[in-house]
């Protein structure tokens, strides 16, 4: 093993791939962009429609209450909604989206109150429709201020305290730090966008540098240098690892860039020095303060990253090293990105905490220790054991690549 | 010097089994001379080749090129070896002058000794028109003249030649055996496959008839026309390899 090969190889293979338009655009381009048209693009169109279901009056339809003229008369008068008229079909206009929702004001339900019956009001509406949604809240919203109303008239009637009902009062208070809650609620999703990163990254150079150098005739050309091949394999894998590490680095730099403008565009003050990140939406909902994530977690997650990056390279270009074109890597790699994303899925979702056993899962390690670490957890032993396995199936997966590059049936298929 | 002792290559084959691509071949050529390997498409012509450039192992016997064993020593053997065939192809995003600068640090080359190469190279190709243009905008010549450079940047003593003129127009193909003659009255060892009868009769010193991995017949040309009685080359070959039947059968396997 040569040093000076190894350089010359991968300094070929940078400009090379630097001159590539469809490498640029994998592990450059679309990463550097997908973060800020995610938040400024597909983030600003969700907050458009959540404040316009927010600020929308909505129409709703009241069925029966002809009996009940002061409830009908302060349902009109509501600032949210608009009573319309009742259609036929009213479950159909609500389908149709004509009406937000429909309230069912049974009969004799004002006559029904005062004699201290309990009536029951039914609210119908469109479930996972947001607009229907909101409507069904804004009605609710109503009833409860009119059932409140009632009883504070009735407390009145008899000469009683409103505290009859009411005895205490309470209310919630965040105690965590911003980058705490930051973690919590991103320490999921960074792992994950990370290590899909890492794998895309890689996918390019590795199928352009083996299959595609075997499709283009000119790895036998290079197999006629005098040097040794695991120099070659090193060389390759190094751009490869690049590719991987860039397109990682450029999207969470995007992406902190893209949070702290979006931050200052939608909550008047994000920032202060940490790395604000904010998923789709969330920037407008939480009009105070923007998640944000402990620098030192950030850190942590790069450096526990970096075997993977590495590992994923030398998986990825050896199994492209059997392919004898691109569209075949292609056809091999792509199937590998399942694999990859359901341990990173699993990863994120709540109440998969990190233990021994789960220490040794390769992807899955690395996505618990990231949500632990991001949330500024730092259990020292599984970092320890998820850092040396993940450097341990990398040294692997490096000489099984080189071990493929000096099989003659492998990089001369037929 | 290229010799090669009983030189055999085996590959497995999933649904035929153990193919024998080359078989027991034995033959030497000497620095000065153009040893032409003759055969048919599938003749074992280019994995003959290949194990002498070291790009494959041979399953058994021996080959010694430039003076280094194929298998103890395949780096040695590879840095005093220039290989060109028609499936070595050049970085279509570097530029001439940066292809054949590669393969000059490849080679372990300086860069000022490199720069000088490139230089004569050049000249002596009529390469400067297009030495700092990108190679995929390149003519099928220019390519031809790039990838010689890129095989001559080392200045080899030992010449290996894949069915180079395969595919080329016949001023791209005469400006190749041009070369190869060249190379020969370098005192350059050569040895040239192909399957075009007028190359070799144009070209070679000794002539090696290779058929299903086998080398049938060896010899001068005058030694292998006195040999089957035929003066014409092409019926020379078809002789050596048993008539056209088992061309035939050899082209349809």
């Amino acid at each position: 093993m040569h040093l000076r090969n190894i350089l010359t190889v991968y300094l070929k293979e940078l400009k090379d791939a630097v001159r590539d338009r469809r490498t640029l655009m994998s592990v450059i381009i679309i990463p550097t962009l997908v973060m800020p048209l995610m938040f400024f693009g597909v983030g600003k169109i969700m907050s458009g429609v959540m404040k316009k279901a927010a600020d929308e009056v909505s129409a709703v339809a009241v069925i029966g209450g002809e009996d009940s003229p002061a409830v009908l008369a302060a349902l009109k008068k509501a600032p949210k909604l608009k009573v319309v008229a009742t259609p036929a079909d009213w479950k159909q206009a609500i389908s149709d989206k004509k009406i937000r929702a429909a309230v069912d004001i049974p009969p004799g339900f004002e006559a029904g109150l005062r004699a201290g019956a309990a009536p029951a009001v039914k609210v119908s509406y469109y479930k996972g429709e947001l607009m229907s949604d909101r409507g069904a809240g804004n009605v609710e919203k109503f009833l409860l201020d009119l059932r409140e109303q009632t009883v504070a008239d009735r407390l009145a009637e008899h000469g009683l305290a409103k505290s009859l009902t009411r005895p205490f009062e309470f209310s919630r208070e965040n105690v965590a730090p911003p980058e705490k809650v930051g973690g919590n609620m991103l320490g999921g999703f960074v792992p994950y966008l990370i290590i899909i990163l890492c794998f895309t990254g890689a996918m390019y150079p590795a199928m352009d540098l083996t299959a595609g150098e075997k499709e283009r005739g000119t790895m036998e050309t290079l197999l006629c240098c005098p040097v040794p091949r695991i120099d070659l394999v090193l060389g390759k894998f190094l751009l490869v690892l690049t590719g991987s590490l860039s397109a990682m680095m450029l999207s969470l730099a995007s992406m902190g860039i893209s949070a702290a403008f979006a931050g200052l565009l939608f909550t008047h003050g994000a920032g202060g020095g940490k790395v604000a990140a904010g998923t789709l939406g969330l920037a407008k909902q939480s009009a105070a303060a923007m998640p944000m994530i402990d620098p030192m977690g950030l850190l942590g997650v790069l450096a526990m990253v970096f075997p993977v990056a590495v590992l994923f390279s030398a998986l990825i270009f050896t199994v492209s090293l059997f392919a004898k074109s691109y569209k075949e890597a292609q056809s091999y790699v792509a199937p590998m990105i399942f694999l990859v994303i359901m341990p990173a899925v699993v990863g994120m979702l709540p109440g998969i905490d990190l233990n021994a056993r789960l220490a040794l899962v390769p992807i899955l390690n690395l996505s618990l220790v990231c949500k632990e670490m991001l949330s500024g957890i730092w259990h020292w032993d599984y970092i320890g054991i998820i850092f040396g396995s993940s450097c341990v199936y990398a040294a692997i997966a490096l000489a099984l690549a080189v071990k493929m590059f000096n099989r003659e049936d492998v990089i001369f298929r037929a | 010097m290229i010799a090669a002792h009983n030189l055999t290559k085996t590959f497995k084959d999933k649904k035929r089994g153990v193919i024998t691509a080359v078989d027991d071949v034995s033959f030497a050529c000497q620095p000065g001379q153009i040893y032409g390997l003759l055969g048919a498409n599938g003749a074992g012509k280019t994995t003959t080749l290949r194990l002498l450039a070291t790009l494959l192992k041979p399953s058994s016997g021996r080959a010694v090129v430039a003076g280094f064993d194929v298998e103890r020593e395949p780096e040695k053997v590879r840095a005093h070896v220039g290989f060109l065939a028609a499936s070595t192809a050049l970085y279509g995003r570097l530029t001439a002058r940066e292809m054949i600068t590669y393969f000059g640090e490849l080679n372990g080359m300086t860069a000022a000794a490199i720069k000088a190469r490139i230089q004569q190279l050049s000249t002596e190709l009529d390469m400067g028109e297009f030495l700092d243009r990108r190679c995929d905008k390149f003519s099928t010549g220019m390519k031809q003249k790039t990838s010689i450079a890129r095989t001559l940047i080392h200045d080899p003593a030992v010449m290996i030649f894949d069915e180079p003129t395969l595919g080329l127009d016949v001023m791209t193909a005469r400006a190749i055996v041009s070369f190869v003659r060249d190379c020969r009255n370098r005192g350059k060892t050569v040895i040239y496959s192909t399957h075009i009868m007028s190359e070799v009769e144009k070209l070679c010193d000794h002539v090696g008839i290779i058929h299903g991995g086998r080398l049938v017949a060896e010899g001068t040309l005058p030694e292998l026309r006195a040999r089957f009685g035929e003066q014409d080359m092409e019926e020379v070959f078809v002789k050596a390899v048993g008539g056209e039947a088992a061309v035939a059968a050899a082209l349809k396997n």
